[in-house]
């Protein structure tokens, strides 16, 4: 069976080691998670999980099941339409083109976010594949470190 | 009503009508037994290991149908009993665990007899609860005792810091539940049902395929009726033995591993199965790939993630099975002609005509199935019967006459060696009426063997038959076929005498080398209505048969050994 990536968000009402059970399961059942974001929803007892999980359609269908079976789940959201955007830090070496930098980020709908004596620090938010690109795009001006913020997504309508 | 958390828990359990609590009391948990010593309400069960409590509990749920009740301490009293806890996880049977914890300003920094229980407990749990303060008790208790028995029941697991069962707080103990993030489905999707029943009546080699859900929620009544109207034959999971009598004529017997010749032939060669609270067990299905190839699936269960979990369903309904069932009979009446299956009945029948489930008796030596077989001549309906794992739990399931829901009790999914014999002590308790044995063997008995001590204080009359080979039974089978006889660390020649074991504890105990000894022992057991061990010395290598080897297909039995 072909396998498929997939985000998957979980509303979860906020109690005690809610994120361990849901991660739990994952650990338990051999499923990957490969990016996960976590906050709490405004003006409620509620919790927003995004999961960016892969696997093929029974273990997708089993994974969104496990999900809702868990006690502190409200929703599960498994729509193929959603907005999805990834955050991306990386920190660049001060001897690095400013400019050139600063035009690369552009392009990806981000900035420089910081410079210091030492290091020029851009933050780019975007589609994950776009984000993906952008990161083979800033291996030439020799990034000393990456952080990835993991997928937060909502649905289009 | 202000009280301490130890308080709340004790008046818990009267409100829920609990009158049976099993437990061994520890430092952490002292503040809640230094209530139970005050009780009168609920009787406490002293167990002398955490997870014999937890067994008792679950033997007391599956005998009677409701809500199990442990207590049990920190740190190792907890652990010991996540075994008892897995057990019932697996088989879907509602608990209610608790435990104590160290104080919560110690949480987190090892103390002694600290682990981090809810932790643990999460993987083979339904739910479970860390409880911060007194305030919440009330609450947490109410949902634990409604979330193990509703939906697919299972085990819930409160775990209390010893401080908030010192800490005062107001009681007002819930009078209903407000989880909004739990709502299992119960009604089943009509449209579904109808599909299903239209299905049941178009198809030609239809077999009902039932399992353990059918206990839980009760609904073997409707199943027998819908059985008897459609005339259609029945297979059943070990889990779902009792659900239809022994001797009804569409009775196909146990399906899988070790299931009847006719049986796993009606499943390979159906061409519609009608799955009713099965889980499509590894032990059940064989190789997958195999499993069912000509039949279309209806699947009935209350949890979602068990439908299409393992194979593809054709018509899933998501449902109480009891409430389903009471929507698709009368749609099934409709329709159904019982004469079309009657070519199916004839060709199953020849199955079984051809090898029925059978052993071979002997004169010389005993054989274990002789022993189920007798038992069930002698006791029948009277006894609830209690077994622990191994080959005398199959050969159980396979020859004793079972008639009604509850009458069988075993550990399925976790197939837990050390359940029958502490199972059996919360099932007498919960049925006191009725003989109860425990099918054990000279392997499994020894894993909880100090339950002695609390089936004698406790005057809970069990009668354990231990089907003796001296030998690890089923282990030393597969090694018999699969390892070219090499009986690694399976001979159990040196064991203890049991017969004294259960004097010492108080007990009385029986030695049966022949048929007569066996027949007198089992009367005088019952008789004296005491404790009791009847070590009875079996056919050493005797193997469980039929059997599908792990991973092979339901239509390729093993049906003998030859040396």
């Amino acid at each position: 069976m072909k396998v498929e990536r997939r985000v998957i968000s979980v509303i979860v009402q906020n109690e005690h080691s809610v994120l361990a059970r849901i991660t739990g399961l994952f650990a338990a059942r051999g499923y990957n998670i490969e990016t996960l974001t976590v906050a709490p929803i405004p003006d409620s007892d509620m919790s927003r999980l995004t999961i960016e999980t892969r696997g093929n359609v029974r273990v997708i269908e089993q994974i969104i099941k496990q999900l809702h079976k868990l006690i502190p789940t409200y929703k599960v959201i498994e729509h193929e339409e959603m907005i999805e955007k990834e955050m991306v830090m990386m920190k660049f070496p001060i001897n690095e083109s400013l400019a050139a930098i600063q035009a690369l980020c552009q392009a990806y709908n981000g900035g420089i976010a910081n410079v210091s004596s030492q290091h020029i620090i851009t933050m780019v938010a975007d589609e994950p594949r776009r984000v993906k690109h952008f990161i083979e795009a800033a291996q030439r001006f020799h990034p000393v470190e990456i952080v990835r913020g993991g997928v937060v997504a909502m649905e289009r309508e | 009503m202000q009280m301490t958390g130890a308080q709340m828990v004790i008046e818990a359990m009267k409100l829920e009508g609990v009158d049976t609590v099993f437990g061994y009391p520890g430092g952490a948990i002292m503040n809640v037994y230094d209530e139970v010593y005050k009780q009168k309400d609920f009787r406490h069960i002293l167990t002398r290991h955490e997870q014999a409590a937890v067994h008792a509990a679950d033997g007391y749920a599956r005998a009677t149908g409701k809500v199990g009740v442990a207590f049990v301490t920190s740190g190792p009293g907890f652990t010991n009993a996540v075994t008892g806890i897995a057990t019932a996880y697996m088989d879907s049977v509602p608990l209610v665990v608790i435990s104590g914890q160290v104080p919560i300003s110690m949480i987190g920094t090892d103390a002694f007899q600290e682990i981090d229980a809810t932790g643990i407990s999460r993987s083979c749990t339904k739910h479970n609860y860390l409880v911060h303060s007194a305030k919440e008790l009330p609450r947490i208790l109410k949902e634990a005792f409604y979330l193990a028995h509703s939906g697919r029941p299972g085990p819930v697991h409160i775990d209390i810091p010893k401080d908030v069962t010192a800490e005062m707080a107001e009681f007002n103990y819930p009078t209903h539940i407000d989880l909004p993030t739990y709502k299992p489905t119960t009604r089943g999707n009509v449209r579904q049902i109808k599909k299903a029943a239209e299905a049941i009546c178009r198809a030609k080699r239809p077999v009902f395929y039932l399992g353990g859900g059918i206990i839980h929620a009760e609904a073997a009544g409707l199943v027998r009726e819908l059985v008897d109207v459609t005339q259609i034959p029945a297979v059943e999971t070990l889990m779902a033995r009792g659900t239809l009598p022994h001797d009804h004529p569409l009775l196909l017997g146990m399906v899988g591993m070790h299931g009847s010749y006719q049986a796993n032939m009606a499943m390979s060669e159906a061409d519609l199965m009608i799955a009713l609270g099965p889980r499509f067990d590894d032990r059940v299905t064989g190789k997958l790939s195999e499993f069912a190839k000509h039949a279309k699936i209806i699947h009935v269960d209350i949890d979602p993630s068990s439908i299409g979990k393992l194979v593809d369903v054709d018509y899933p309904i998501v449902g109480d099975l009891k409430e389903v069932l009471e929507v698709m009979l009368p749609k099934v009446k409709e329709c159904v002609d019982p004469d079309k299956y009657q070519a199916w009945r004839q060709i199953l029948k020849r199955y079984n005509d051809i090898h029925p489930l059978r052993y071979e008796d002997s004169d010389e030596v005993i054989k274990p199935q002789w022993v189920i077989e007798r038992t069930g001549q002698l006791l029948g309906e009277r006894a609830v019967v209690c077994t622990d794992v191994g080959q005398h739990q199959m050969w159980t399931a396979q020859f004793y006459p079972f008639s009604y829901p509850r009458q069988f009790i075993t550990s399925g999914g976790l197939g837990t060696m050390g359940f029958g014999f502490p199972a059996a002590i919360g099932a007498k308790r919960g049925v006191p009426d009725k003989t109860v044995i425990n099918f054990t063997g000279d392997g499994s008995i020894l894993m909880n063997i100090q339950e002695l001590v609390t089936a004698v204080e406790s005057r809970l009359p069990v009668i354990n038959i231990i089907l003796n080979n001296h030998y690890l039974g089923m282990v030393r089978q597969w090694q018999t076929f699969f390892y070219e006889k090499r009986y690694a660390e399976t001979d159990l020649s040196f064991q203890p005498d049991f017969v004294r074991l259960a004097e010492a504890c108080g007990g009385v105990g029986y030695r049966v080398e022949t048929k007569e000894e066996f027949d007198e022992a089992l009367q005088d057991a019952i008789d004296k209505g005491v404790v009791a061990m009847i070590d009875v010395i079996v056919d050493r290598e005797e193997n469980v048969l039929p059997m599908v080897p792990s991973g092979g297909t339901l239509y390729n039995m093993m049906l003998e050994y030859k040396d």
